[in-house]
């Protein structure tokens, strides 16, 4: 039975040995934490995906409606705008297209925006007592906050796609690109919530401030009307908002690539977006040892 | 030395956590229109060289060192319990050691996969049922999900909520939600646990299970940090203790050496770090040489009555003359190792007792005063100037059994009852019988 126990021994120490060297040695000191931060946060990935499908399985309760809303929103905010920009302004559409079904090209990465950028930068504040007691990487917050906004943009997506069908606008294959603007629309969102997430956690005030630019930017991003509406000098300073590029992009994609799509937005986008991205990772690394001192 | 250093689980050197409290600041959370014009006001100020205070526009802030400079060497299996008053530093160091928050200065070194729990059902959504929330609750306390699959049975038996899983917790009675909460950290399986009062929750059943778990814990071989101020809980699973008093740590030991120390000691006057090495390992100025409990008539005596007065003496020798004041006690517990006192003399000075030479001290227990049971006797020795140093401390030296014969019991003997009374002292107090419906 026991023919060679020494060569078990041996195997049962080599073994644990490895898991030894295995097991992590962590050294806590002043500004170490940041050493392995992103093997951390990989190593998160559970904590992030749960804390996501909480976040949605939450949202909705105990609402007559539910997630009903999701539709009704955009919905409800189209019909004012046609109502307003075509109907009493008289605006023209792109390229023909029907104006209801321009706006909401516009909607659908509007509401991947405009949804995330609130839930990320009250995050950190909404998951306060996370933070006093127990650890995980704090990006895992912010990032499984957006969860609300990426599940309200792939439905926005399916409406999209059931207007275009009401309108017997043909489906093209540039459709397939939508979740690519999604994720161009998403940028400044982190970027921005990072920054005022880490900044929320300190100054409070910021829950007042992010109603008020969510509002503005619906009106600064040609969500309501067609960029083309504005003269051409006037176009680097609507390509500044990272958002222009994503909702022309969207409407190229509708339109099956007929509508215009100025490739130096998409370069400002880009540009602008990465250095909200960058700035936003810079300032959320540099405040986040003291969150559980100051949350 | 490497040898040593694997034995290690956590190592801890010269950490220190300092706050910033700001002084008029009041509210909680603060305001970006304040800091804007504090700003503002101290840009104003040092253009026109004000000459006011400093503290005038609530910006005042005084540094408070929480905790300061803790050296501490955890070996792996030990259940170290961590006890002080509030504001210690307890929780502080066992957020440090969690990653929680950052430390001021100095370095912790941990070997292992740490699990801590310094709150009962972190992350609990009270909108969420009970199954949610143990898979929740188990991801955010570090399990993946294919171990809580295969321990929610377990978890969910543990908890005894299986009817009301598919129940929101915020419909639960608030000992389901404990119950719920500490059957999912119970399964968490690192070689560190963290555990900082949770267990003050709860009702006694569910602590008792609870307090099996941990001790399974500990048996385990896994190396247990536990705060709490229940000291009966601490010495029953705690081998090792350690004393913080005003993010200092005072001591380390056994607990049966360091809880004497929080217990009745004046320790929290001095500011100064005691020292806190092990008696053993340095020259011993005072040495015990001989104890022993003896009966009225100087007999030793290894059982006595509870009728019997009896006296605890040991002997010992200081080798040198001593700076510091000397003081001996003596700490009985009963058979389940609960205290029933600590004694010192009463009229102890500073002065007695330093020169060398050798000592006898005794004390005298009265009859009546313990319960019948087995008693023992700790012996120990201390010598106090900032703070206490441990001279010798000689664990169980001494036992004795105090018999109750039912025969010396008008009442026992009558009714043959021959089991043991409840309780630690049996006192012989004052009884009167008077008749009340006569007259005269």
């Amino acid at each position: 039975m026991t023919k060679n126990p020494t060569m078990s021994e041996r195997d049962v120490s080599t073994e644990r040995a490895r898991e030894m060297s295995e097991t992590n040695t962590i050294v806590i000191e002043a500004g170490r934490t940041n050493r392995r931060y992103w093997r951390d946060l990989w190593a998160a990935r559970q904590v992030i995906w749960i804390l996501a499908v909480r976040d949605i399985s939450v949202r909705y309760k105990q609402s007559l409606l539910g997630v009903t809303w999701v539709v009704l929103r955009p919905l409800l905010i189209i019909a004012v705008f046609t109502l307003v920009f075509e109907k009493i302004a008289r605006l023209p559409s792109d390229d023909g297209m029907p104006y209801s079904l321009m706006v909401m090209g516009g909607m659908v990465p509007w509401v991947l925006f405009s949804v995330s950028l609130p839930d990320i930068t009250n995050s950190l504040v909404n998951n306060s007592n996370l933070i006093g007691k127990v650890f995980f990487p704090r990006m895992s917050i912010p990032l499984s906050s957006m969860s609300n906004a990426i599940m309200e943009f792939t439905i926005c997506m399916l409406l999209l796609v059931v207007l275009m069908v009401f309108y017997g606008v043909p489906l093209s294959w540039n459709l397939a690109l939508v979740p690519l603007f999604g994720m161009l629309a998403l940028l400044p969102s982190i970027g921005l919530g990072l920054w005022w997430a880490a900044l929320n956690v300190r100054y409070r005030d910021f829950r007042f401030i992010i109603p008020f630019i969510v509002q503005f930017g619906l009106y600064v991003t040609p969500i309501g009307f067609s960029s083309q509406l504005i003269p051409e000098r006037w176009r680097p300073l609507l390509y500044m908002n990272p958002m222009t590029a994503v909702v022309d992009g969207v409407r190229w994609c509708i339109s099956g690539g007929t509508t215009a799509l100025d490739p130096l937005s998409i370069v400002g986008s880009l540009a602008i977006s990465s250095l909200l991205v960058i700035f936003g990772l810079y300032y959320f690394r540099k405040s986040e040892k003291a969150f559980a001192d100051v949350i | 030395m490497s040898s040593e250093v694997s034995d290690v689980a956590i190592r801890i050197d010269g950490l220190g956590k300092r706050y910033s409290i700001r002084h008029v600041q009041e509210r909680g959370q603060t305001n970006l229109r304040e800091v804007i014009s504090s700003r503002l006001h101290s840009l104003f100020r040092g253009s026109r060289q004000d000459g006011g205070q400093p503290g005038r526009n609530g910006k005042s802030t005084e540094d408070i060192w929480v905790l300061q400079d803790i050296n501490l060497d955890i070996r792996k299996g030990e259940v170290v319990g961590i006890i002080g008053r509030n504001g210690a530093g307890k929780s502080t160091l066992l957020k440090i050691l969690s990653r929680i928050t950052e430390p001021t200065v100095g370095r912790a070194t941990i070997s292992g996969r740490v699990a801590s729990l310094l709150e009962v059902g972190t992350g609990f959504h009270s909108e969420l049922t009970g199954r949610e929330n143990i898979f929740l609750n188990g991801t955010i306390l570090g399990m993946s999900r294919k171990e809580i699959r295969s321990k929610f049975d377990d978890i969910v038996a543990f908890s005894g909520v299986e009817k009301f899983l598919d129940t929101p917790v915020k419909r639960y009675s608030s000992g389901m939600y404990v119950r719920l909460a500490f059957a999912v950290a119970s399964h968490l399986d690192p070689d560190i646990l963290i555990v900082d009062e949770v267990l003050a929750v709860g009702d006694m059943d569910f602590q008792k299970k609870c307090l099996g778990r941990m001790d399974e814990v500990s048996r385990q071989g896994r190396t247990v940090l536990f705060v709490s101020h229940n000291l009966p809980m601490i010495s029953a699973l705690c081998s090792q203790c350690v004393l913080l008093d005003s993010g200092r740590l005072v001591a380390k030991g056994p607990t049966e050496t360091v809880l004497p120390l929080y217990h009745g000691a004046s320790f929290t006057e001095s500011r100064q770090p005691a020292s806190h090495d092990e008696p053993d390992g340095r020259n011993k100025r005072i040495e015990l040489s001989s104890a022993c409990v003896t009966n009225r008539q100087g007999e030793v005596i290894d059982k006595c009555s509870i009728f019997d007065d009896i006296r605890i003496s040991m002997t010992y020798a200081i080798s040198e003359d001593v700076p510091e004041a000397v003081i001996p006690m003596f700490h009985v517990l009963d058979e389940k190792g609960e205290y029933v006192f600590l004694s010192y003399p009463h009229d102890w000075s500073p002065e007695l007792g330093r020169q060398a030479g050798l000592y006898e001290v005794s004390c005298h227990v009265p009859a009546h005063l313990l319960n019948d049971g087995s008693y023992s006797v700790s012996l120990q020795v201390n010598t106090v100037a900032n703070g206490h140093t441990l001279e010798f401390f000689e664990h169980h030296a001494l036992r004795f059994i105090v018999m109750d014969n039912i025969h010396e019991n008008p009442y026992r003997e009558h009714v043959k009852y021959s089991y043991q009374h409840p309780g630690a002292v049996r006192p012989l107090l004052d009884w009167t019988l008077t008749r009340k419906d006569t007259d005269d």
